[in-house]
Order: structure tokens, then C-alpha cells, then sequence
């Protein structure tokens, strides 16, 4: 399972591994919202919570189909299934490659990145937090969507179909504990909401993928 | 001597329409056999049902847990990584540290730190031939191996081969070439082939067969 994990990163790393694609969507969305909306601080404030998470959620979308196709087509997913870890390990180490690379350079490029929205300074920790605690969420479900269409060619849009609706409660927690972080109001409690979905999606989602994967396979 | 593999009364599907039935047969360690057929015939399909990638359609299959090694036609080679890093994250999977005798093994070692993406075919197909020594397990299942092989290099996988069947190992190898493998049975699957029908088991995983 180690070993599956550091090949990941490795890949990653390499050329045309995809590797600070999310990381680049999510800067640009931060840079191109204010020019949109218009430089006024205190309507940027108000929507910086929001946009920061539609931001991290549609940057986590964008690398989702690379998590198993690629293994498809060069036919190591058949090998690593006759392989002797269980495919419930290799998809929670598929989609703990996927957060190392796209939800934590988020986690870390955070607080610039709501300096950009004028996010209020007291709301930076809560941002910081929410996305450390929601993005692991969005990386298991999103490799349980990428299992199920991974036997499709193009299934991009159908993977985004798939796995939007299951990304609302984290995007709907997420940017609450935010926003009330920001205004000076207690957040913990959607904070402790996101944290719950996230547990239960990194324990649960992994037996959901493997048998995606088995049927897919056959 | 018990056998490696046994298969009895098999049949298998692809894509929910059975192409072989009534299948027999037993691996001992130490044997070879190749699978002979037209194309279309299920041969690729039977290796996947013995590898376990699909249940079969009918009767049994009994292996050892964790013995077979299966080559598909797609070698499971990554671009952007070393040769070496091939075989060497294969060999971790299995845990096993045979990558460097592997390379050897199929006259790669000079190419070991050349991105896979670089290889030729019949490079690449050495590369994911080495793959099956480092996995350590006895059962090899074989698609096609010798496809885009020159006919040094496929002397040289006959003598992997026959190194693998005098450990104790064993192969089932569906192949259209000769392997100059004279020890090796033929399976004709021909006789076999499935009367064209849907399978019978009608349930909503038949959809996904």
C-alpha cells in the first residue's frame, strides 16, 4: 500500500503527472473573482468564504478522472487487483495520493489565497481548518466516482455528474464554518459536521470503490 | 502431487455471452500447457476467469490462494518511471526484492534507467515479462507473451520460462507462436466454444459481464 502510494506521488511529480493542476485552478479562480465582481472589499468579504470553497471543491473535480483511468489503460488495475493487497487498500491509498496532491497544496495556498478575497484576518483559521478537514472528503468521494466510471471512455462528465451532488454537504459545512469564522461567530459546529463527513467517507468509501472497481473489471 | 490449478466443468462469459463450457483442466507443478484457439475463442477470457478478474459462468476453479501471476496483454508499464521503478514498485507489492535479478533475467539490466516511455515494444514487453519473476508466485498466466519478441528474446523468455517450470512453478500459456517449449501440453479450445446464447443467469449484475 506504501509502495502504491509513493508510485503515485512519483508519477505525480513527474512530467504530465498533473501534479499543482488543482492548485493553479484554484489561484485563478481567487485572482479572476475580484476582478469579476469589482474591488469592493466589503462584497468580497461577504462572498470570500463561498467562492474559496466552490474554488477548492471544482479544483479537487478537475484531477478526478486521472485516478484510475490512466491505470486502466496501461492495464495495471487489472495487475494490482490480482495483486496481493486488497483492492479496499490500493483504492485508500488511490485516493490518499490524490488529497496529498490536490487538497493539501489547497490547504497550504489557503491563506494567501484568501488574502486575495479579502477574507477577514480572523476568518484565515477557520479556512485553513475547514479545508485540512473537508478536502479528504472530496478526494474519497471522488475516487469512489472515478471507480464507477472507470470503465468509460470520456467519463469526465459523467464522473462530475456523479460525485457534485455527494460534494454539496462538505461545500455546504465547509464555507458555513467559514463565513461564521469570519464574521466572529462560533464555527464549530459545522466544522465538527465536516469533520464527521469526512471520517465517514475516509472509512466507509473505500469498500464502495474497491467493488466498483471488481465489477468494472470484469 | 497436488495440481496448482484446477478447473472443472468451466465456463466462462464476455461481455454477458458465454464463449466457452464444459472446460477441464489441471496444472501440476512443473507443467506447461498452451492454450490454442481462433482468434475470438475465449482464450484471453479463460486466463482472466483463472486470474480471478471475472467469476466464472459455471463450474469451479481451484487454486492456491495468492498463486497466480497474470500478463495481460497491456504490460502495467508507467512512462514517466525508470524501468528499474517499474519492476522495483511491483516488486514491493509483492514483497519481494527480485527487480535487479529480474532485469537480468530478460537482458534489461543496460536499460534500467530508461523512462519506460522510451523502451521499444519488444523492450517494454521484456520489461512486463520481468514482472512475473519478481512477483514470486507459481502459476503463471500467460496472454499472448511473446507478441512484438524478437527471436532472441523469445529463446531468452523460453529459458525464463523453463527456469520458472524447474522451481516448481507452472504456466498456462495462450499463445499463436511457437514457444520452442517442447515439453509443453496443448490445449486445443476449439471444442469447447460455447453455442452463441446470452448467459442464463439473468440478474442485474449480467448487465456488467
Amino acid at each position: 500500500m506504501r509502495a502504491l502510494l509513493l508510485r503515485d506521488l512519483r508519477l505525480a511529480l513527474r512530467s504530465g503527472g498533473g501534479f499543482g493542476l488543482s492548485l493553479a485552478f484554484f489561484l485563478i479562480v481567487a485572482v479572476l473573482v475580484p476582478l469579476g465582481v469589482g474591488p469592493e472589499g466589503a462584497t468580497l468579504a461577504r462572498i470570500a468564504p463561498g467562492i474559496l470553497w466552490v474554488g477548492a471543491l471544482l479544483s479537487c473535480l478537475l484531477s478526478l478522472d486521472r485516478i484510475f483511468a490512466l491505470d486502466r489503460e496501461d492495464g495495471s488495475l487489472e495487475l494490482l487487483a490480482t495483486a496481493p493487497i486488497p483492492l479496499e487498500a490500493v483504492a485508500a491509498a488511490k485516493a490518499a495520493a490524490h488529497w496529498l496532491t490536490t487538497g493539501l497544496p489547497l490547504v497550504a495556498a489557503a491563506p494567501l489565497v484568501g488574502v486575495l478575497l479579502n477574507l477577514p484576518g480572523q476568518g484565515t483559521g477557520w479556512l485553513v481548518a475547514s479545508l485540512a478537514l473537508g478536502t479528504p472528503a472530496l478526494s474519497a468521494i471522488g475516487t469512489f466516482g472515478a471507480a464507477l466510471t472507470v470503465g468509460l471512455k470520456r467519463g469526465g462528465l459523467l464522473l462530475s455528474l456523479l460525485v457534485l451532488p455527494l460534494y454539496i454537504p462538505t461545500l455546504v459545512f465547509g464555507a458555513e464554518a467559514v463565513a461564521r469564522g469570519a464574521a466572529g461567530l462560533p464555527a464549530a459546529t459545522p466544522l465538527l459536521l465536516l469533520a464527521g463527513i469526512t471520517a465517514g467517507a475516509v472509512a466507509l468509501l473505500p469498500f464502495a470503490t474497491a467493488a466498483a472497481i471488481r465489477v468494472n473489471l470484469r | 502431487m497436488t495440481p496448482l490449478l484446477a478447473a472443472r466443468g468451466l465456463a466462462c462469459a464476455r461481455g454477458g455471452v458465454l464463449v466457452l463450457e464444459g472446460l477441464d483442466l489441471e496444472l501440476a507443478p512443473g507443467a506447461a500447457l498452451a492454450l490454442r484457439g481462433p482468434n475470438g475463442v475465449g482464450k484471453t477470457t479463460l486466463l482472466r476467469t483463472l486470474a480471478g478478474l471475472q467469476p466464472p459462468a459455471a463450474g469451479t476453479i481451484l487454486a492456491a490462494p495468492e498463486a497466480v501471476a497474470y500478463a495481460a496483454h497491456a504490460d502495467g508499464l508507467k512512462a514517466t518511471l525508470t524501468a528499474a521503478e517499474n519492476l522495483g514498485f511491483w516488486a514491493a507489492v509483492h514483497g519481494t526484492d527480485a527487480a535487479g535479478a529480474a532485469l537480468a533475467a530478460l537482458d534489461l539490466a543496460a536499460l534500467a534507467d530508461r523512462p519506460a516511455g522510451n523502451l521499444s515494444a519488444g523492450q517494454k514487453r521484456r520489461l512486463g515479462l520481468a514482472r512475473l519473476l519478481v512477483t514470486g508466485r507459481p502459476l503463471w498466466l500467460l496472454d499472448e507473451p511473446t507478441v512484438s519478441l524478437d527471436a532472441a528474446a523469445v529463446a531468452r523468455f523460453a529459458e525464463v520460462l523453463r527456469g520458472h517450470l524447474a522451481r516448481g512453478g507452472a504456466a498456462l500459456i495462450a499463445t499463436h507462436a511457437d514457444l520452442a517449449l517442447p515439453e509443453a501440453g496443448v490445449l486445443e479450445l476449439a471444442p469447447f466454444r460455447a453455442r452463441l446464447r446470452p448467459v442464463t443467469r439473468g440478474d442485474f449484475d449480467a448487465a456488467f459481464g
